[in-house]
This record gives structure tokens, sequence and C-alpha cells, in this order.
């Protein structure tokens, strides 16, 4: 029996296990809608199709499967693409479903037409404009194993209004195949014996952790291989949570705003494990000077991201949680005494810390919120000063709790990632952690959260200023600050009851604890508004050019700043 | 250049680091880059000058994408500067890098990555001329930081040498005999006026040609103000949600004169069925434009002005009185018209009643949905360049932040955004922009609780099936402008709507206007898409 | 250094926008590039020149192997292969030096295509090394206009594309 192609699309994310799907409906996509009626998927009804991207990336991150997003032709379309950069920079496995005008209308400039295949080019892991319906399956199916396998990554699939209209014989597609598509997954046995040998040599290890350990799925074989070898731990932004936080061989986050241990830690190894990263610009500060005495082993599952900015002693492509077993099987036992000392002195020495006294310090509200929920929220944060200090002091225990635009650091990204998250976890206990400037980017998605019932904490860090780029003209400007200060800001408890839902302040100090446990324990979707002074700077930094362990720390102006 | 619309970022920063020592420069912090540059491209369209947008590398350029492509698909001249990382590590993934340039090659006219302070200079002379020359559009200048830092003697080229872009065609005389001929010809001649004829400031032409020649104008939506719809001559819009009378004269007409149109399919419906008994003459400055959706007997590729001013020339008044006594007729049995409820608002006598406050002067952008028809269909435009909306690519979300550049270049103007529910919450961010720039925008939401024009379809295409259309969870819009300390009002009746559109009108604030219309009503004439232009639903024969 | 690579992609469309867009984002440089298909129409052989150290080849190779278009990658810079161009050269001439241009293109093998009164069109096939010296004795004459097809390759020997021999 024919159904039409749009049908068999919804056929094919059923068979591949989509439940949830998030999206703005419009012309070009009016078969695709008509089909979910049908289904069991539950659509999730967006403000802004950027709401939607950022949401499918939130639940992917969370849930661990693609995240599923339909926008209609041209500017639906045009509304993904930050979302689906993002998503491309952070590996983010996500099938972007977009409506075309129709086939005969394609290259007409017709009424909202794009050519979003084109447009997307440099910032998918693949993506497909379908010119029959009948290949519908098959691309679905294809569309679903390049987004999750391999490194993963976006994958947009374009369909003109006629196609999703037809009707087709529908066939399950059993296998894909691909000549040009074929990740690796093994390590190879004599680079793992290498990279052994290197380790068992070493006296100064670092293992470095990004967010790929996370995706493979390898935090345990990581703590397994911290823990027999005695080598400390430190993270990128992506990695956070890979590696528990409260952990004596946890060194915390490394780079630009990193602990001052865990850049003194990689400036003075002698070994260096980079598993799943990509040594980042944020993270290594001048090229040159980064870990400039260690040797360096990268494991990544993507060949080309290995000796792309440094170079590598010891390259092993596969899947880390596969090549993570075999290494620790054939490693012995180590014990790393001074290293981890010495270790301990510069965390005694230079600990994270901020400035206290009477005035409401940031810094301060994330270490209450992370007692509070007992380190095991899913947080996910926006881009700026305010993302910093959730990474510094948050102190996360768990992998997929800790969400955030890293390579592409959009802001925007926060709230809806976190209607994301809270849709694929409805039990999970999550925060946003976000700013005045970015929150007011996708600040329509509270529609979305309280059309879906979601008990959303947003903590909100008022300074009426895009801060950290303030930060950046305090340094690098002389002070002279243009386009960062915000007047025309709502009173965003207010906001927040506008949509029915609860709007908390925090003023002072003392009201911290309080209003913080109120807003956790409401069972509602809150927005917690802390007024805190744009004068604050997130420390320590790395400045521009500079090695690692040459960063500015506290107390660095604290001084100068008004009480 | 006077007013940039801009959000910044690391790879910004010595761009505006020196508009910090600028006073002829003013600067408008938006709440999303796409505000930002919605924002220009309102004030393009309002000024005709090029407007210009600012955006930081990565996120900042990539929330540009709809806004460029929204003025690529109606021709507006903007210039988008964005940064990018440094130039060494370009091509690395590195933190913030987006390929702005690859990206945006499908929606741009041209655009620069630069590579050397040295050429700065130029690129920027270039990029302006590139942008509102010809057909304009939008034009991407990507500079990486290190770019920006740099230090370069400046040196603004006096001449551009440009081999590779024509963007001056003069009508050919021979093909202009023809359209003269043809014009004498005709016995049923109708205009059809695009906004190519408010791009090229032709409208005062347009006026004289049309009663030169006695021929009923109908314009698009681009085309609004382009000839005033409150002339004996004017027949409103045509296409999809165009007038019956527009219609069916472009149905059966002998000669069409197309001016600055693009054939659009929403203007259009079933190609093989428009204007079937026409001879078309076809003015557009982009050559490529010209037999891309239908055939055209005449082209005359050139600026519509220079072409019309060289027709006026050669063309004696003419007559067509019967003809014109069948149009009038059509006007006169099938207008625009809805039924009206007692307690209940319509849209349209909103969109009604904001014309007559307003005089017709006012500057109106809408988003897009209904109620943009709606605004299309009974807001009667005078001027051009009052009638500011999305026309190709269609984007909700456009007419708010498009206001703001509108009323920033107009400071003193009254400007109406009106708009849907739906549209209206896409770049509500914008609101903080309106209250900190003290701009007293107003927006009249026609609230129906639905992306009414999807539920519309739904309705007529899909058996009523409504799937994902109805809007739940919508904010209380009053509550939400006061949260800003901006002014809000909830409209409930329809005596109350002349006295709310009087109070916001006079209000110095940006003001809210949260019109609750009837849920269910529909725009109608139509021509289902695919149809043909004289077999519309809804009021007509 | 430059290098030869020889890529094999799926034959259709956009693969080859794919490709262009690639090198353009990343900011590699290409010196030529040839496409045609091969015995198998579902398959198309690119031969691509690109100027870079090792470093940049091995991103290069690495990022487009990425491509899901993209079968099979060689960089055949280091193996016996045999390597063709084509060129066109109009070529400036009157009758003092009609005889001496003759000359060059028997050197070199080439062929006249085209006589005109004041000018004459040249084809010649060979590697990069015997185009670019044609070029460089014609100079003198006036080069009117130029078209090189780029480099095509194959890897010398029983081994097929497919690696088998
Ligand atoms: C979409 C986007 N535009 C611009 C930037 C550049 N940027 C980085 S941080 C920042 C300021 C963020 O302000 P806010 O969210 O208020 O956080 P704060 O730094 O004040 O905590 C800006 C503008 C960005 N990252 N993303
Ligand atoms: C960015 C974007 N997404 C989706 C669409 C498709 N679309 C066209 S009209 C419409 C509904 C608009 O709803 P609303 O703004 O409430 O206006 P109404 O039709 O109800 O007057 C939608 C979703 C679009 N044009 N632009
Ligand atoms: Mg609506």
């Amino acid at each position: 029996m024919g159904i039409t192609a749009a049908q068999a699309l919804v056929k094919g994310l059923e068979e591949e296990n989509v439940t949830k799907v998030f999206g703005y409906p419009g012309g070009a996509v009016l078969p695709i809608y008509d089909a979910l009626i049908d289904s069991d998927i539950q659509h999730v009804l967006v403000r802004h199709e950027q709401g939607a991207v950022h949401m499918a990336n939130g639940y992917a991150r969370i849930s661990g499967q693609p995240g599923v997003c339909i926008a209609t032709s041209g500017p639906g379309a045009t509304n993904l693409v930050t979302g689906i950069a993002t998503a491309y920079m952070d590996s983010v496995p996500v099938v972007i479903i977009t409506g075309q005008v129709a086939t005969s209308m394609v290259g007409t400039d017709a009424f909202q037409e794009v050519d979003i295949t084109g447009i997307t080019l440099p910032i998918t892991k693949h993506n497909y404009l379908v010119k029959r319906a009948k290949d519908i399956p098959r691309i679905i199916k294809e569309a679903f194993y390049i987004a999750r396998t391999g490194r993963p990554g976006p994958v947009l699939i374009d369909i003109p209004k006629d196609v999703a209209a037809s009707t087709i014989e529908y066939q399950p597609v059993e296998k894909v195949e691909l000549r040009g598509y074929k990740p690796n997954y093994k390590g190879h046995p004599q680079q793992i014996e290498r990279a052994v040998r290197l380790i068992n040599k070493s006296k100064k290890p670092v293992i470095y952790v990004g967010g790929g350990v996370i995706n493979s799925g390898a935090t345990e074989e990581l703590y397994e291989l911290a823990w027999k070898a005695q080598m400390p731990v430190t993270t990128t932004l992506m990695g956070l949570g890979s590696f528990p936080e409260d952990d004596r061989l946890s060194l915390h986050m490394l780079g630009l705003h990193g602990a001052p241990y865990a850049n003194y830690a990689v400036t003075n190894a002698d070994l260096l494990i980079g598993l799943g990263v990509r040594f980042d610009d944020r993270v290594t500060g001048a090229i040159e000077k980064f870990a400039p005495q260690a040797k360096i082993i990268h494991i990544d599952i993507d060949p080309a991201e290995i000796g792309k900015n440094v170079v590598v002693d010891v390259p092993i492509v596969g899947d880390l949680k596969l090549v993570l077993r075999d290494l620790i099987e054939k490693l012995e036992p180590q014990e790393h005494l001074e290293w981890l000392e010495q270790i301990e002195q510069w965390k005694q020495e230079h600990p994270l810390q901020y400035g206290n006294g009477d005035r409401l310090r940031p810094q301060y509200v994330i270490e209450k919120l992370g007692e509070l929920t007992n380190h095991r929220a899913v947080v996910t944060a926006d881009v700026g000063q305010h993302q910093m200090w959730a990474a510094q002091f948050y102190k996360f225990t768990r992998p997929r709790s800790f969400l955030t635009s890293g390579g592409l650091g959009t802001m925007g990204y926060g709230f809806p990632a976190a209607i994301g998250a809270q849709i694929a976890d409805p039990d999970a206990l999550v925060v946003t952690v976000t700013g005045d400037g970015s929150f007011q980017m996708a600040m329509q998605e509270m529609g979305t959260a309280v059309e879906q019932n979601l008990p959303i904490k947003v903590l909100l860090f008022n300074n009426n200023s895009l801060a950290l780029v303030r930060q950046l003209q305090h340094f690098y400007c002389d002070k002279r600050y243009t386009a960062v200060s915000f007047t025309g800001n709502p009173d965003f408890a207010k906001f927040a009851e506008c949509y029915g839902a609860v709007g908390l302040k925090i003023e002072t100090r003392d009201q911290v604890e309080p209003v913080l446990k109120e807003a956790l324990n409401n069972g509602r979707l809150t927005i917690i508004e802390v007024s805190i002074s744009e004068e604050e700077l997130v420390l320590p930094m790395v400045p521009n050019a500079r090695g690692l362990d040459e960063m500015v720390q506290f107390p660095f102006g604290e001084e100068d700043q008004c009480e | 250049m006077e007013v940039v619309f801009g959000y910044p970022g690391g790879a910004v920063l010595s761009i505006y680091d020196a508009l910090y020592d600028d006073d002829r420069i003013k600067h408008v912090l938006t709440r999303h880059e796409q505000g930002a540059v919605h924002a220009a491209d309102g004030y393009a369209r309002a000024t005709g000058k090029p407007g210009v947008v600012i955006a930081t590398s990565g996120p900042g350029a990539t929330n540009l994408v709809t806004g460029i492509a929204n003025a690529y698909m109606d021709s507006v001249p903007l210039v988008a500067i964005t940064g990018q990382v440094a130039c060494n590590m370009i091509g690395k993934d590195s933190f913030q890098e987006a390929d702005i340039t690859g990206i945006t090659q499908p929606i741009t006219k041209y655009s620069y990555l630069v590579k050397d302070v040295n050429h700065l200079a130029r690129i920027v002379r270039e990029a302006f001329h590139i942008a509102s020359t010809g057909r304009p559009g939008p034009v991407v200048i990507d500079l990486p930081k290190d770019v920006t830092a740099a230090r370069a003697e400046f040196r603004y080229p006096p001449e551009i040498d440009l081999p590779g872009y024509q963007y001056m065609y003069n009508g050919i005389t021979a093909k202009l005999n023809c359209a003269v001929e043809a014009i004498k010809r005709a016995k049923k001649p109708v205009i059809y006026a695009g906004g190519g004829v408010i791009a090229s400031g032709a409208h005062e032409e347009l006026l004289q040609f049309a009663e030169r020649i006695q021929a009923p104008v109908t314009t698009t939506l681009m085309g609004k103000g382009a000839f005033p719809d409150t002339h004996p001559l004017s027949l409103g819009m045509l296409g999809m949600h165009g007038t019956c009378y527009a219609n069916y004269a472009v149905s059966e007409c002998d000669l069409l004169i197309g001016l600055g149109v693009r054939f659009d399919d929403r203007v259009t419906g079933r190609v093989d069925t428009f204007a079937p008994n026409a001879e078309i003459i076809h003015v557009d400055i982009d050559p490529a434009e010209v037999g891309k959706n239908v055939n055209i007997d005449i082209p005359l590729v050139g600026d519509v002005r220079s072409i019309l001013v060289d027709l006026l020339r050669e063309i004696e008044p003419q007559r067509h009185d019967q003809w014109l006594d069948t149009v009038y007729r059509w006007r006169r049995d099938y207008p625009l018209s809805y039924c009206t409820k007692k307690d209940t608002i319509k849209p349209q006598y909103v969109v009604e009643e904001i014309y007559k406050v307003t005089n017709g002067e006012a500057f109106i952008t809408t988003e897009v949905g209904q109620h943009q028809m709606w605004a299309a269909q009974y807001y009667h435009c005078k001027y051009p360049r009052r009638f500011v909306s999305s026309g190709g690519l269609g984007t909700m979300g456009f007419g708010f932040p498009a206001a703001l550049g509108v009323q920033i270049a107009y400071p003193d103007a009254v400007v109406f955004d009106i708009a849907g529910d739906g549209s209206i919450q896409m770049n509500i961010q914008e609101l903080a922009t309106a209250v900190q720039y003290k701009l007293p925008v107003n927006i009249a939401i026609l609230n129906n609780h639905y992306l009414g024009m999807v539920r519309q379809w739904q309705e007529m295409f899909f058996n009523k099936r409504y799937s994902h259309s109805n809007m739940a969870g919508n904010p209380d819009f009053v509550k939400l402008a006061q949260a800003y300390g901006a002014e809000g009002l909830r409209v409930e009746r329809p005596e109350d709507v002349r006295p709310a559109l009087e109070e916001a009108i006079n209000s110095p604030k940006p003001f809210v206007l949260d019109f609750v219309v009837d849920e269910e009503e529909n725009v109608y004439p139509m021509v289902p898409p695919g149809g043909s232009l004289n077999k519309m639903l809804g009021g007509s024969k | 250094m430059k290098h030869t690579l020889s890529v094999l992609v799926e034959n259709k469309p956009g693969v080859l926008t794919r490709i262009a867009g690639l090198f353009a984002r990343r900011g590699f440089n290409i010196k030529s590039l040839a496409v045609g298909e091969t015995e198998d129409p579902e398959v198309s052989r690119m031969t691509i020149v690109v100027d870079g150290d090792d470093r940049i080849i091995e991103q290069v190779t690495k990022q487009l192997n990425k491509l899901v278009d993209v079968i099979k990658l060689s960089d055949i810079t280091h193996d016996e292969f045999v390597d063709r161009e084509l060129v066109l050269i109009k070529v400036h001439c009157d009758a003092s030096n009609r005889s001496e241009i003759i000359q060059i293109v028997d050197v070199f093998r080439a062929r006249i295509v085209d006589m005109g009164r004041n000018s004459m069109i040249i084809e010649a096939t060979g590697d990069s090394g015997k185009i670019d010296a044609i070029e460089t004795s014609l100079r003198p004459f006036g080069i009117r206009e130029l078209v090189r097809t780029g480099k095509i390759a194959m890897v010398r020997g029983p081994k097929t594309r497919n690696g088998e021999a």
C-alpha cells in the first residue's frame, strides 16, 4: 500500500526510535506536520526555529540519541543555521529536517526558497536534498547513522514540498551502505603499545579530557585509567563531568579561564594524554608554549583532529571506550607521588577563588547552587562570564550534566538546551545559568517551557551588561567600554510572571540560600534574577598570545572594583 | 554612514574600539544579531540608503543569516560586517570560527574575506557600491581579528575597478519602440509594479506613465507604495491574496507591463494561465530576471526610472474608457470585504482603523502571516518606502526590528508594526532595544492565538487537521510590555480599537497593543497554490 | 611542495561544490583540479594538485576523507604515475615567425589545430613540466589566450583504482 513520503519520513523516524521532535510549522512542511498528527512522536512547538535546533542539541546531549528538529523552507531553515553550526562545532548528533519549495521551483528564487544545503555545507557533517520520494527511507536511515556514529554531528535533510506530498511504496531499509563513510573504532595495537610505554616511563603525566570521552561513553574507563596509573585529570569546557570534580585526581578545567593548578600541571607535564580533545585555541593559549616538555598521546575518533593543531607523538584513531579498555589492560599500576604532591601544593597555593566580603558574588551563588543540588543537577550555561563561573565553581560529578556551547560559543543556547534536556529527562533537576545578554537571545522560549510544563530553573546573572566583552575591553582596549551596556532590560521576574511562571530575585548575599532553596523546590518554571556588578572579572585568565602558566590571577582587579 | 546596528564580541573588539572615538556614527545595540540585521534592513528600505550591520565571528555571524537572506530576496542594499578569527586560525575550527563567506554564498550579492588591511578601504568602497547599485542586495565583509587590529594608511580609492560587475544596462532603443507600439496597440493594458519601481525611485514617473496611458496599476507586496493605493487607477495588490479586480484585470488584459517585478509564484499562480491573453513587457534592471519565470514578449533591461522617462518621451496620452469601466465594475462588484461581528474584533477592522487614524501617513512594517496580508489589503499606502514587509523570504520576526530601523531613520514619524502573536515572539527581545533608544514604535498584535496562516492552510487543504498551529503558552503581552517599562493595552471590543490606537500614537514610549481578534478568520480572496489567478476562493465571481 | 591527489568520489550533483567549498573554507590552495567519470558511471575521479607542506597535505587528505561522498583518496605524489594535461594556446604570429613557431610545435610533439592570419591555436598534451616548457617557449611570440585542463593522473603498473592488482 502506498503512503506519502511525509508519512514515510515519520515512519522512518519511528524506526529510528525517535520519540520527540522540536519544530515550527510552515507552508513547505505542512505535509510532514499532517503526517505527525497520526504518529506517537511528540512534537514540541517552539517559538523561534533557533530554539528548536538548540533543544534538539540539548536533548541529544542528555539522551545520547540524535535530536531531531523540523523547520519550514526559507526563513525557517535559515533560522536554524546558528544552531546547526553550534552542534557541528561541539560534535552533537542532530538530524535536521527542512521543508523546501517544490522541485520545479528550486533554483528560481521562489517564495521562501533558500539553498539550505548550500548554506549548511560548511557546518553539517553531511546533508541531503531529497529529489525522489522513494529515497526517503534510505536517506533517513543514513542520516541517523552518520549523525550518530564516528564523530557525531548534524545532518540535514531538505525535502521539497511536492516530494513530501507524493506517494511511495514504503520499504524499510535494513542496512546502511555508504562507500565513502566507514568510521574506524579499534585503535591500532602497535600505537597502543607505544602509548603504554610512554605512560610507564612518565613521571609527570596529565590526562586532558574533552567532550569525546562523554560522546563515546568512556567515563568509567577514564576513571579506571586515571586511578590505575595515578594520573591527574583536567577537562575542557566540553569535558566537564567526564571525571568527578570532587575526586582527588581532578584538576578541574584548564585553558583560558582554567584552574591555575590545571594550567601549571599541563605546562610542567612530561606526558600529556589527550582524550577526545581538539587542542583548541581556548585551551592551549599560545600554542608554542603549550605543554612544552610533554610527549603527547592523542586519542580521538576523528583522524583529522590528530595533528591538526599540535604535533603528536603517539596518535591513536579509534573509539575512546575501546581504546581505553585496551590501554588499561596493558598498563601496569603506577604511582606518581611526587608529582601528585606538587599538584596538591599548587592547589593549595593557587586555588580557584574570588573576592569575598559582603558583596553578592556570582561565584558564591554558583557554589551554593552546587551544594544545594548536591552537584548532580543538569546545568546548561549560555556564553559569557556566567558560563565560566558555572564551569569553574559548580563542581560537576556526572557525565552529560553540563551543556554549553563550547566551540561556537553561542549565546542563546543555554535556555533552549535546558528545555531539550528536561524533555529528554523529565525527572532531572535542570538549571540554566545565563546572563542578561544571553537569555534575551532565546527568551521567547519561555512560551515553550510554559506550554510543556517544564520546571526549569533559570539562574540569570543580571549585570545589565555584556560583561565578558566588557572584560575584554577592560584588558585589551584600555577600559574603553563600547556597546556593552544594556539600559532597556526588562524586569526579568515580571517577565517570568507574564508567562505565568515564577520570578524571584536575589540582591544580597544572604538571600542566596533561601531564594535558591525556594526555587529548587517549587516544582515550577522559575527565573531567579541575580543582580551583580558589571565589574566582576572572570579569573584566572590567560592573556592573548601567552602561555597557560602566564595567567592573570586573583586578586587582580579587586582593588578597583567598587564595593 | 550615520547609523550602524550591531552586537559586539571578541572578534570585533577593534571595530568597536574605533567606534568609541567616532561621533558621526551612531551605533545601535540590539539584543540579538537577527534584530540588528533586520533593523538595518528596515532602515535601508525606509531611506533608500544601504543599511549597515556589525556582528562578531561565529554565532554572531550565523545569526545574521536569515536577515541576509531576507535582504537578498527583497533586493535591499545592506552591508554586513562580520568579525572573523585571526587569519592563521582560519580553517581550523577555531573558537567562534564560522565560514560566513561560504555560508552566505548563496544569499549575498557579493562577499569579501579581507586578508590584508591594505585592501580594506578599497573593499569597503566596493562593498557599498555593489550593495547599492544595479539590483541592490546584501554584501558581506568578513574581517579577521588581526586584520582589524593592524594599521594601514587610509586611502579611500577614488575609483572603483570591477570589470566583472556590470550593473547598468540601458534599455535598447529598438526594443523601446516595440514597447511604444505595443502600448499604442493595447486596448486593455495593465501595469504590474514591483519593488524595483521603489528601488529605482520611479514612483513619480510611474504615476505620470499610468495617467498618460490610462492603464490601471496593480502592485506586488513589495511594490506597495510605488503607486498610491488611493489613486483611481489603483487596483491594489495582485496575486495569491490580491484583490479580485486586480487578478481579473491581469487575467483579462491584452498588455501587461511588468515594472521591477519578478513574476514570483505568489503573484502569478499557475504560470501557464497567467495573463493568458496578454503581450508582456518586462522592465527590470536584472537581466537574469527577465524571462526567468514567464516568457516575455518585450524585454527592457535597465533602470526602471530611465526607461519610464524614455517611454514618457515617446508616448502621447491614450484612452481606455471601456476597459477602465470594466475594471471599475469589478472593483465595485467584488471589493475586499469581511463580515463584521458585534462583539468580536475583526483583524481587518484593526488595519482599517490604523489606516484611518494615521491617515495613511504612517510607516508600516509587518511580520509574516495572515496579518501581513490584511495589512497589505487594508492599509492604503500613498508613498513609497512606507510599507516595509518581508516579501521574498517571508520572515516572521522581521517587522518589529525593521520598525526600529525605520524609527531610527525617522525619529518623528508614526511607525506601526502590524504583527501576529506568533511572529512577534520571534524577536520580542528587541523591546529592550526600543526602550533603550526611546523609540516610540507601536506594535499592533492581531492576536488570534494561532499561527493563523498555517491554520488557514490546514483548514483549507488538510481537512482542518490543525497540527501544531495553536499557540498555547503565549505571554500576557501587556504585562510583557510593562516588564520593560514600555506601555501595553489589551483591546477586546471593536469600539475600543480606535481610542487604543490614538493612545498608542500619542504615547512617547514603545507601545504594545494586543488586539484579541476573531481566531479563525481567514484571508480572502485566495488563489489556491498552483491555481489560476481568476479562480479565487472567497469574495469573487 | 605540490602534491597530486587522486580522489574517487560519488558521481552525483553537488560533490564538486562540497570539495571546492572545503578547500576554500580551510584555506587550502588548489593548483589544479580535473574531474571526469570513471569506468564505473557512479564514480568520478578527481585529480587535485595541492600546494602545501606535509602538515597541510595531511589535513587536506584527512578532511577530504571525512566527506561522505569521498570514496577513496590517494596521495600519489610519491608513486610512479603517469600524468597528463592538455593545453590550448592561441599565439600571435605573422609571416616572419610562423615557421619558428611550427618548429617549436614539432619539438614538443604538439599540434596546430587552427591557423589564422595573425594567430594560431596550438594543442599540446603532456605532463605539467612539458606544458610549462611549451608555454615558456611560446611566450616571446605573444600568447593571446591560454587554457589548461588541469592535470589528470594514473598510477603505473597493474594496480587499479580499488587497489587490486
Ligand atoms: C550570538 C553571539 N553574539 C555575540 C557573542 C559575543 N559574546 C561573547 S560573551 C558576550 C557577552 C555575554 O553577555 P551575558 O550573557 O550578559 O553574560 P555575562 O558575560 O554578562 O555574564 C558576548 C556578546 C556570542 N558569543 N554569541
Ligand atoms: C521564520 C518563519 N518560520 C515559519 C514561517 C511559516 N509561517 C508563515 S505564516 C506563519 C504563521 C504566522 O503566525 P502569526 O504571526 O501569529 O500570524 P497570523 O497568521 O496568525 O496572523 C508561519 C508559521 C515563516 N514564514 N517564517
Ligand atoms: Mg497569530
